[in-house]
């Protein structure tokens, strides 16, 4: 690594902008991705996600914009950005029709490794992603959480500084997914400055120093995780009953409360903490309210998410979401101000929305 | 490394790539092969008593009309395995792993030159055995001296080379591999309207300029002359400007569709 990119960002985008005909794909993007953190491009389908990674991967080039990777200009000069990264396309990037170790060995000889060494690191690879066992079988016969490893194995090759993971979980089942984000914690020790894309917000959370919400083509927001969720009130204790007549009575008693007749619901604003928790409950008691269920709500992501990208759902839509009771999001929308809908993202809806 | 150094190491390591797939999965080069093999035997032992009837104003036997037809079946079997790269080149470019490559620091036309160095090997390879087939059923050649086996060796790497390029080309233009099967079609199909099993002179008149204007029939000429002794004229410098120039055209084709951005 040269000693540039250890001062200047390992990625920086201004204005980058890119449309397939006439239709705006990303609409002038800046971004700044400094040396050694996880930075994440979270996203709808089709938000521009992919296309992001192309370009800064030099797959594609872009129509506008000043892009530098590892401190090299992108338009001048790719083949020494390409020396400096390694990219995991969210399509897996193997050679079906050789061997797993044919696969890193292939890489090995690609980035020009004196063949002991070639080896070496590819059986150090296929150890370190639990590929060993596998690795003389053709890697088109290999599971798709193989395929991934395999697929980030061969990106590793080389050590590059700077990796692309477009969407590396997509399509994993929890476990590969964990053992995924294990890895990429892994990479982060060693000092890697990774870059990933992801419609999960989870994963978002779990990895990233910093995340932008791209949202059609733009940036609707960026920040730390813990700074988003504070873009978005909402953190709450909801109240379910099952009787109208003891909804009512409570509804009446508890006058800070944001109601839903439909479902029956009451939502008292809380931060979610012990102390908080005891005295609504106390609240209640003194107030002689039996709610059938309670279930606490903190801001996560998918309400910064839901709110930045225009989400379409509203409350009224469903009452599966009070049901399943834990991932509602509440805009109290106190202050009139155009807030943007509230969302019941129970496990159906949000898989439409991905 | 300079460039040219890295050139060669890179396409050195995807023509190893493509020979492994080749030796891995040999059953697309050996289909291909089927054609040419079946057909000369199917024109010599089938139709061979008829066909020879063409030759040599009526008087030739089987084992002249084996010598006429093998130069063509030849360059039929090259027609032929020049599908197979078409085939690869497109199934590479529906996999992810095209991608991989282009975010490397490799050579940039190193991809492709695998792709056409392994065919115009795999090329060479089927000639052999075809030619094989040719000799244990009696085809001979009538006092070729040493330059004129190198010349005919020559040829048929240089047509190789061409049709590999164009076939590249071909690949390249297609969305997936079937396509780009059918859309090579044509490279074994032209041999049957050449002089590859009867002499142009011999077509219906109208069709005889299509016969006479198409890069199979002055190579096939040109083979002929140098195995057989026939005459060949002008067909040599002929052939060579055809596959000067389907390689120059393929190359360009193929590289300018290597080098846009994917989709």
């Amino acid at each position: 690594m040269t000693t540039t990119t250890s001062h200047s960002p390992a990625i920086a985008a201004k204005g980058l902008r890119k449309a397939y005909g006439d239709k705006t794909v990303l609409d002038g993007i800046d971004l700044v991705v400094p040396a050694g953190t996880v930075f994440s491009l979270l996203g709808p389908n089709g938000a521009g996600k992919t296309t992001a990674v192309k370009i800064l991967s030099t797959l594609v080039t872009a129509d506008a914009g000043d892009l530098y990777v590892a401190g090299h200009d992108l338009a001048a000069d790719p083949q020494a950005v390409r020396a400096a990264i390694g990219v995991t396309g969210q399509f897996s990037a193997v050679d079906g029709l050789i061997t797993g170790e044919e696969n890193m060995l292939l890489m090995a000889d690609l980035h020009h490794l004196p063949r002991a060494e070639g080896r070496r690191t590819a059986a150090e690879l296929l150890e370190r992603f639990d590929l060993t066992e596998a690795a003389k079988k053709p890697a088109s016969s290999y599971s798709g959480g193989m395929k991934r490893r395999l697929d980030l194995a061969m990106t590793l090759v080389g050590d590059p500084r700077i990796i692309f993971l477009d969407e590396p979980t997509t399509g994993l089942d929890p476990r590969s997914r964990h053992n995924m984000w294990g890895i990429i914690r892994e990479l982060v020790s060693d000092g890697v400055t990774v870059f990933l894309t992801t419609q999960y917000l989870e994963e978002a959370d779990e990895l990233a120093d910093r995340i932008a919400v791209l949202d059609n083509g733009r940036i609707a927001a960026t920040g730390t995780a813990d700074e988003l969720k504070r873009l978005i009130p909402g953190g709450h204790v909801r109240l379910r009953f099952t009787d109208p007549d003891a909804y009512r009575s409570a509804a009446v008693a508890l006058r800070e409360v944001t109601r839903d007749d439909e479902a029956l619901t009451l939502q008292i604003p809380s931060d979610g903490s012990q102390r908080e928790l005891r005295s609504i409950l106390d609240w209640l008691d003194s107030a002689g309210i039996e709610a059938d269920e309670l279930t606490v709500h903190t801001p996560d992501l998918d309400d910064v998410f839901f709110a930045l990208t225009g989400g379409t759902k509203t409350s009224s839509t469903k009452t599966d979401g009070a049901k399943n009771g834990s991932t509602t999001t509440g805009s109290t929308k106190s202050d009139g101000a155009k807030t943007s809908s509230v969302s019941l993202p129970d496990q159906s809806t949000k898989e439409t929305l991905r | 490394m300079n460039a040219l150094s890295l050139a060669v190491r890179d396409s050195n390591t995807m023509l190893r790539r493509n020979l492994l797939h080749a030796r891995r999965y040999p059953s697309l080069t050996l289909n291909l092969l089927l054609t040419p093999i079946m057909l000369l035997l199917l024109f010599v032992y089938i139709f061979g008593d008829v066909m020879s009837a063409g030759i040599a104003g009526g008087g030739a036997d089987r084992s002249e009309y084996i010598a006429y037809i093998v130069p063509g079946i030849l360059m039929m079997t090259i027609g032929g395995t020049v599908i197979g790269a078409a085939v690869s080149v497109a199934t590479d470019m529906t996999e992810g792993i095209i991608a991989r490559f282009r975010t490397l620091a490799i050579h940039r036309g190193s991809v492709l030159i695998g792709h056409v160095v392994g065919s115009v090997l795999q090329c060479v390879a089927s000639v052999v055995l075809v030619g094989a087939v040719a000799m244990a059923i009696g085809f001979r050649s009538t006092d070729a001296t040493a330059l004129e086996w190198l010349a005919a060796f020559g040829l048929l790497v240089l047509f190789s080379l061409a049709l590999t390029w164009i076939a590249v080309g071909m690949g390249m233009a297609s969305p997936n591999p079937e396509a780009a099967a059918n859309s090579a079609q044509p490279l074994i199909l032209l041999p049957l309207i050449s002089s590859a099993f009867i002499p142009a002179d011999t077509m219906p008149g109208w069709f005889q300029p299509i016969a006479e204007y198409q890069p199979f029939t002055p190579a096939i000429e040109t083979l002929r002359g140098l195995l057989l002794g026939t005459e060949i004229g002008d067909n040599w410098w002929i052939a060579v400007v055809w596959c000067v120039g389907l390689a120059a055209l393929g190359y360009r084709w193929s590289t300018s569709s290597f080098n846009r951005d994917p989709k």
